[in-house]
């Protein structure tokens, strides 16, 4: 029996399998370590299933595409707990966008305003 | 002993003896000392963050290229073994990969650090596409496991930085603390002190002047007192005898003239 915490993905259907087909994915009877998210998917339901991931003890990372943590920007500004650690990651439709990365805009000002 | 009916506040000071010099003194130094290696520790997580912040820049770059990469090749294999998604969603599933968290210590800051871990355990979605297209599949899936390796490398910078972003803070706020308010009341005090030692040595110095003069002056005064009472008896024609103010003058004369007087 491993001790490893789980990787849990929020995100649309092509990424859910992608990292299914990776290895991540997790279904029990209790619980599954991902969602798919749908263009009707509505926000609460994002949301309540970011709330349940992370007051579990069991993940470790959580991936979730961009363009569906905008829609729940409000709770993961407020999230800063180390783990489950937040990841957020581009999606076939949507790709990488660094000026809405809170981590890289840090990174940038600390590489690019050469603070001291 | 140094009490006061109120609690004791920053203005208050402390007796100015010479055990509270050196008492303040050895604050000083522990002070100084610790602040040195405070700015020393900042110095090295500043270098460290940089580092973390330099890696963080590179990999989340690659990792952009290599997702879009990933998603790619799904699309193709969706064209070569049609609909697998949903195969791939439902059936039983037991992770394969899973994260460990250690902890690493960097500088003396303790940071999080997550490990890639396989659990052996095998799945339906690795059996997929035996018709057609299974190639296609496993290019796929060997893209995703490439792009969650980085990903987890990548949650490791993540939480590392802003775990070292806080300590900075930290720290920075403890070395400006030092800087601006201890080490200077410390010194503040250390010179009130000094002022009060030098003040009191002065005023005992002047007390110690002013004894000497009058006791100069008593000396002087009984001197005098003493030229008086010879001159007096030599006028009156008596010798006259060296003898102190405190002394019976009419003593002495009752003895001259007595029988026990032996010449």
């Amino acid at each position: 029996m491993s001790d490893g915490k789980l990787v849990a993905i929020i995100g649309d259907s092509d990424t859910v399998t992608g990292f299914l087909l990776a290895g991540c994915g997790h279904r029990t009877a209790e619980n599954t370590n991902f969602l798919v998210v749908e263009p009707d998917t509505p926000a609460t339901k994002v949301e309540e299933c970011f709330t349940s991931l992370t007051s579990r003890t069991d993940i470790g990372i959580i991936l979730i595409n961009q363009h569906v943590a905008n829609t729940i920007r409000h709770v993961l500004s407020r999230y800063n707990e180390v783990v489950p650690t937040v990841l957020e990651i581009p999606s076939k439709d949507h790709p990488y966008d660094p000026e809405k990365d809170y981590i890289m805009q840090r990174v940038n000002m600390y590489l690019g305003g050469g603070q001291d | 002993l140094f009490s006061s009916p109120l609690p004791l506040t920053m203005s208050d000071k402390p007796p100015p003896t010479r055990m509270n010099q050196q008492v303040f003194k050895g604050k000083k130094k522990a002070a100084v000392g610790g602040f040195k290696l405070l700015k020393k520790k900042a110095d090295a997580l500043k270098a460290k963050f940089r580092d973390y912040a330099k890696a963080i820049a590179a990999t989340k770059g690659t990792m952009a290229d290599d997702t879009a990469t990933a998603f790619f090749s799904l699309t193709q294999a969706e064209y070569a073994a049609g609909d697998f998604k949903k195969a791939v969603l439902e059936g039983n599933m037991v992770a394969k990969v899973r994260v460990t968290s250690a902890v690493d210590n960097v500088a003396g800051v303790k940071l999080p650090v997550f490990n890639m871990q396989d659990t052996g355990a095998v799945n339906e979605n690795q059996s997929l596409g035996l018709v057609g297209g299974g190639k296609k599949i496993a290019a796929s899936r060997t893209k995703f496991e490439t792009v969650l390796k980085n990903l987890i490398k990548l949650a490791s910078l993540q939480t590392s930085f802003v775990t070292l972003d806080e300590a900075m803070k930290v720290t920075n706020r403890r070395v400006n603390a030092l800087e601006n308010v201890t080490i200077p009341r410390i010194e503040g005090i250390l010179d009130y002190i000094s002022r009060e030692l030098d003040e009191l040595e002065r005023e005992d110095f002047t007390r110690l002047k002013k004894v000497q003069a009058s006791k100069e002056e008593r000396l002087k005064e009984e001197q005098r007192l003493k030229e008086e009472e010879t001159r007096e008896a030599m006028e009156k024609g008596i010798k006259p005898k060296v003898m102190s103010v405190n002394e019976d003058i009419m003593s002495k004369f009752e003895s001259l003239d007595g029988d026990e007087v032996l010449f």
